[in-house]
């Protein structure tokens, strides 16, 4: 049981452990969870399609060593990422935020899904109302073309 | 509506495409803009390395424009600019100050400097990158211009060349000097 409970904890620490070196996990759990949570939404500005959680690059290190101490020190989650972005920007972060210069890429797709449905709609009552059109009792004849169907039958009666 | 008008609107959905990458593609996407132009060189205190009795801090980034290269012996970019800062040191264009990077072992940063030439006026040893995440420095070389109010006013990402000395860095110092 003992044996079967401690395999059972080692492949978990498998799945989780990332990129992340035993000489740099923190005495306190909590801390390290936070830790863990801050460094995967952090770009590894080597690798750059890598959290530092996931690289194995000597900078990433470092920024996981950083993150840390920062956090050992006191440091919210917020305030350690605003150092992190201070030195590197915006870039830094695997989620883009929110702001003026990222509506466009928030809001873009939404924007432009949102032209497609209404370009559908259009399309779609134009046709329906077209095809209604064609069932639906044609408009009076005008008094010109009254006398002309007359003139036509009459021709022909003779 | 016009219905002449739909059959252009595939061709102006193409050349906006086409204008949109004709830009993207050409640019580098490993080149970053770095947040830190314009604003004061970050806080940080380095120790010397070895053979040295001073190291670099934030404060001997005043009272003159230099330059701060980011280097290390295990870098091979450096060793291709390196003659260019030999080449400045000689001329004594501009103080250069090294941040030198990452060393695995102590010896291998002074070791290196003794074969090529060590052309940095002050040398801060960074084995854990405290200074190069303080400049938001991505690899090496880089390297930044100081204006003499320590205010990072440049930064160069990759190595410097003759032409990047002379159409870059060179016209940007002597404006500073100006200043």
């Amino acid at each position: 049981m003992k044996a079967l409970f401690l395999a059972l904890a080692l492949s978990l620490a498998a799945v989780s452990a990332g990129a992340v070196n035993p000489d740099e996990i923190l005495d306190d759990p909590v801390l390290e969870a936070r830790a863990r949570e801050i460094s995967k939404g952090l770009r590894c500005l080597v690798c750059q399609n890598q959290s530092i959680d996931d690289s194995d690059a000597d900078l990433a290190r470092d920024l996981r060593v950083l993150v840390r101490e920062r956090l050992v020190s006191g440091d919210s989650d917020g305030q350690v990422i605003d150092y992190v972005v201070s030195r590197y920007g915006d870039f830094v972060l695997l989620r883009p935020p929110f702001k003026a210069t990222t509506y466009a890429l928030w809001l873009g797709p939404a924007l432009i899904g949102g032209l497609g449905i209404l370009a559908m709609v259009a399309f779609y009552r134009r046709r329906t109302a077209a095809a209604a059109g064609v069932r639906a009792a044609p408009p009076p004849l005008t008094e010109d073309e009254k006398r002309r169907l007359e003139t036509l039958l009459d021709d022909r009666s003779r | 509506m016009n219905r002449r008008f739909l059959f252009v609107l595939p061709l102006v959905g193409f050349a906006v495409i086409a204008s949109y990458f004709a830009v993207g593609l050409t640019r580098d996407p490993s080149a970053l803009p770095s947040v830190l132009i314009d604003t004061p060189a970050p806080e940080f205190a380095l120790d010397p390395i070895k053979g040295r009795d001073r190291g670099l801090s934030r404060e001997d980034l005043e009272g003159e424009v230099s330059l701060v290269n980011i280097f290390g012996s295990w870098c091979f970019a450096c060793r291709v600019e390196h003659p260019l800062l030999m080449q400045l040191k000689k001329e004594n264009a501009v103080p250069i100050h090294g941040i030198d990077w990452r060393e695995i072992d102590p010896d291998d940063g002074p070791k290196w400097l003794a074969r090529f030439g060590d052309p940095y006026t002050l040398i801060g040893d960074d084995p854990v990158s405290r200074a190069a995440i303080a400049f938001g420095v991505t690899g090496a070389p880089e390297t930044f211009v100081v204006d003499k109010n320590g205010v990072i006013r440049y930064k160069h990402a990759g190595v410097v060349t003759g032409q990047v000395w002379e159409e870059i860095l060179r016209p940007l110092i002597e404006e500073l000097r100006r200043q």
